[in-house]
């Protein structure tokens, strides 16, 4: 096993693992928004096939990619509008509304890709920035500061939610809606209207970690294929405590691990290809089976909420 | 323009509910009431559980809309849509359950809903410096950087109030402040109220304690059934006087104690350790006999291990060291059932944790602990109508007031949630009971019943038998009911009463042990101490000084209350 882990493809994986982190960081961050508001949205991987469907298809038919990830957010933003409606407004139960959505959106995007594109295409995503001087140190300049823009943002995001949630008014709300949406309600803090608001965000925020995977990572679209990248983005929240350093940490351990057995298979060492496969979903489990994380999960987490209901 | 109070509000002369009138599915919870609290005052709202306190409260709160009749202000009508329109009216509300985010720190509970100084970003420094000020104008000695759970129940109620005063309140409603204090709490509580009425307050202060209204109230007014059936000056009210109000029927405050009769050691804790939740010693060391025929009281501040015994000894926690005997049988480390199947049984203190299940019916709670045995299945089936049966009978032999046997138990008031319970325990005729602060936010009424009930079952039943016997024909429940109790009388339960009421525990047992970080201070007679002697034990101070200080006048109250 020695000549396996040369230099250059250890680079090779911190790099693929960085760069593929992107998706789970956009989806699970918008997931940990919801969650911690009360509202546990297991539509994510639909929301995020319509983002990737409506964000190339509109990059593809414009020839701008900005357009097409203002699409995604925007179809992302709907199809969260839309949970919030049927798991805020009706209080469905929140998982089966969460898996209708998914269904929803796979079968949707499927159906309008083949009735309006037909069959596979690619499109020029975009392309990786060099980041000045801080891209030129050997290296790590290529491992870290040479990504398109879209990685940029997603790690980005990590330090921006983690403002968000521990420093605005805002932030206080959703976490005090997500604990005892009772005492905020006495407070005259709208429980719905910031559901309302985090659900729709987490919508936003999976169309983006669509289109991240369409127009940016591998720039092609075809069915289904993030593959349930949105439930692996749901377990990286629960992974990371509801917390968005820990959802960062989950989702590159996850991509780490996944860019590994990539390798490994397209070295044909002789593990089953299934198994190598399977590998990051079975870290996936273990390491969510034995995360005690009881203390930092939202208590109302999945709770319906309706005044003097109590 | 009126004057301002120290959270620099103005004064809010008087509040005036006129002809409120609340309907719920079934429920006609306020009828016609008319209510008003004044500046400068504590108006006390008295009532038993489900008399339509909180509901009225709720209503000048902004919570619930009245389906009839206005609010006013100093004389001008307000509608609240939601709280925000009563908190901006100058009103704040302390409810029954603390409604404060236990993972937020204070400080955040304080900011939470409040537009921030710096738009967006939150200004916790500044809401900081402003609960430190109220804390200090008001008397209030609160943490601000602490998280809530960290805090003791008395320091989160100072948090509520910081919380109502920060928000502008001059007229402050406290529903049930003192349901969940200890005496030391509630004589600091009673402290702050006093001093916010003398400011200019106006106070509203529910409870259905009566030796409390009478203690920090000005005026009374009592709820029954929706309606006020009285309304009164607190000077000059008497116990015995609010009691018949509150209830419709005269109350009895003291109880008869016939002398003990058994004697047999039927629990013999030995040396006994159990872990608290957080890895250290709640009971440490603590020895104790309960003897046949009598009512050992447990007093004690809460959280000197009560709770962590109370576990141990029912199963529900592991032992460290130490031993358990139960019939003379080493029980340390047996299963829940192995000790019921012994004659153990247990009325938990919280109720809706260990007691009961939420939303379970009445019936299937009932039959919680023995479903799966007859007469209740047959082969693998459940047999309804024996559990209906049997439902039935325990729910008119105790007195449990229920729509059906099929409603949740979540919506029964908690006096009759209480009953079920210790019907069921009493009901499996156990030798031994532990009972873990069974009377706590219960109101007046069950309380009486379930203290007669206590007490009967110390020395045979009498009091069953007569609400039994006395009210009905001797049905086939009854004559049943008679039967089981004939058989218990020879059996003389011993019962543990766990409780942080003094009163409560003055009133019933026969010996009184009091427990102070998982160990026993002393064990007194029933008339051996006063209440101060019991506070200073209860202190940690130990018995043989205790009673000394004061033992030269004797004079012991004879009065429990
Ligand atoms: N949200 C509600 N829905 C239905 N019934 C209610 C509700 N709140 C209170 N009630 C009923 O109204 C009555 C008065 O309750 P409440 O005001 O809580 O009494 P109190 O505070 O005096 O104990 C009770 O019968 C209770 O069951
Ligand atoms: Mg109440």
């Amino acid at each position: 096993m020695g000549d396996l882990f040369t230099l250059p493809v250890l680079l090779g994986i911190i790099y693929s693992g960085i760069r593929f982190a992107t998706p789970y960081l956009f989806a699970a961050i918008g997931e940990t928004f919801s969650q911690r508001s009360g509202v546990l949205n297991l539509g994510v991987d639909g929301m995020m096939l319509m983002g990737a469907y409506s964000g190339f298809f509109v990059a593809v038919k414009t020839n701008n990619l900005w357009l097409g990830l203002l699409a995604a957010a925007l179809t992302g933003g709907l199809m969260g509008l839309l949970m919030a409606v049927i798991s805020v407004t009706f209080q469905a139960t929140q998982g089966i509304s969460g898996i209708g959505l998914h269904i929803l959106g796979l079968g949707l995007s499927t159906l309008l890709f083949t009735t309006t594109m037909g069959g596979v295409g690619t499109i020029g995503g975009f392309p990786p920035v060099r980041i000045p001087l801080l891209g030129e140190i050997p290296y790590i300049g290529d491992i870290f500061f040479n990504h398109n823009i879209l990685v940029y943002f997603a790690f980005l995001l990590v330090p921006v939610s983690n403002w968000i949630l521990y420093k605005t008014t805002f932030g206080l709300q959703v976490r005090a809606v997500g604990q005892s949406p009772e005492a905020a309600d006495t407070l005259g803090v709208s429980v719905k209207g910031i559901r309302y608001i985090t659900v729709t965000l987490g919508g936003i925020l999976a169309g983006i970690a669509g289109a991240s995977i369409s127009i940016a990572l591998i720039n092609v679209f075809q069915e289904n294929i993030t593959n349930g990248m949105g439930f692996i983005a749901v377990a990286l929240v629960y992974f990371g405590a509801w917390r968005p350093t820990g959802v960062l940490f989950g989702s590159l351990l996850f991509s780490f691990v996944n860019a590994l057995q990539q390798w490994v298979q397209l070295k044909g060492i002789p593990i089953p290809a299934g198994m190598a496969v399977m590998l990051p979903y079975i870290l996936t489990i273990v390491v969510l089976a034995f995360s005690s994380r009881r203390i930092s999960k939202p208590a109302a987490l999945t709770k319906k909420f309706e005044r003097g209901e109590s | 323009m009126s004057k301002l109070l120290s959270n620099g509000q103005p004064q809010i002369g008087e509040v005036r509910a006129v002809g409120i009138v609340k309907r719920f599915p079934g429920v006609l919870a306020n009828d016609h009431v008319d209510f008003d609290v004044k500046a400068g005052e504590i108006h006390a709202l008295l009532g038993e559980n489900g008399a339509g306190k909180s509901t009225l409260m709720r209503q000048l709160y902004g919570l619930y809309q009245p389906d009839e009749g206005k609010i006013l202000i100093d004389g001008v009508e307000h509608r609240f849509h939601s709280p925000k329109d009563a908190i901006r009216a100058g009103i704040g509300m302390i409810h029954q359950h603390f409604m404060l985010v236990p993972e937020l720190t204070v400080v955040e509970n304080v900011a939470l809903g409040l537009k921030s100084s710096r738009g967006f970003v939150l200004d916790l420094d500044v809401v900081e410096k402003r609960v430190c000020a109220l804390a200090e104008q008001y008397g209030l000695k609160i943490d601000p950087k602490a998280s809530v759970w960290q805090l003791a129940v008395g320091e989160q109620q100072r948090v509520e109030i910081i919380k109502a005063l920060y928000r502008g309140a001059a007229v402050l409603i406290l529903d049930e402040p003192t349901a969940v204090l200890t005496p030391q709490e509630v004589d600091d509580l009673f402290v702050t109220l006093r001093q916010m009425a003398a400011e200019g307050h106006a106070l509203v202060f529910i409870s259905h304690k009566l030796h409390e209204v009478l203690a920090i109230s000005d005026r009374v007014t009592v709820l029954r059934d929706g309606r006020v059936v009285g309304k009164r000056p607190t000077q000059g009210a008497t116990k015995e006087e609010l009691a018949q109000m509150m209830v419709g029927r005269p109350v009895i405050l003291q109880y008869d104690m016939p002398p003990l009769q058994c004697g047999d050691t039927l629990l013999k804790i030995e040396d006994l350790f159990v872990q608290g939740d957080r890895g250290v010693d709640a009971v440490a060391g603590l020895s104790l006999e309960l003897h046949a025929g009598e009512i050992l009281g447990l007093a004690g501040v809460s959280g000197n291990g009560q709770r962590e015994l109370a576990q141990a000894l029912t199963g529900l926690r592991p032992v460290r060291k130490g031993r358990v005997l139960l019939h003379d049988k080493d029980v340390t480390n047996a299963s829940p059932s192995e000790r019921m199947a012994l004659g153990l049984s247990y009325i938990p203190e919280e109720r809706m944790k260990e007691g009961a299940i939420r939303d379970f019916s009445v019936a299937d709670n009932i039959i919680l602990q023995d479903h799966h045995k007859p007469p209740y299945v047959r082969s693998i089936f459940f047999d309804f109508k024996a559990i209906k049966n049997d439902a039935k009978r325990l729910v008119e032999a105790f007195n449990v007031k229920t729509p059906t046997l099929d409603t949740p138990i979540k919506n029964l008031s908690g006096g009759n949630i209480q009953k079920l319970i210790m019907g069921r325990e009493l009901w499996r005729r156990p030798s031994v009971l532990i009972a873990a602060q069974p009377t706590r936010g219960v109101d007046i009424g069950a309380s009486e019943y379930i203290h007669q009930q206590l007490l009967g079952q110390r020395n045979g039943a009498t009091t069953v038998e007569s609400s039994v016997v006395q009210r009905r024909t001797p049905t086939q429940a009854g004559m049943e009911m008679r039967e089981m109790l004939e058989g218990r009388r020879e059996q003389c339960l011993a019962t543990l009463l766990i409780s942080e009421d003094l009163d409560e525990i003055r009133a019933l047992s026969d010996r009184i042990a009091v427990i102070y970080e998982g160990k026993i201070v002393g064990i007194v007679d029933r008339n051996e101490a006063t209440v101060e002697q019991l506070g200073l034990m209860m202190a940690g101070v130990r018995k043989e000084e205790a009673l000394g200080l004061k033992k030269s006048g004797d004079h012991s109250e004879k009065e429990p209350s």
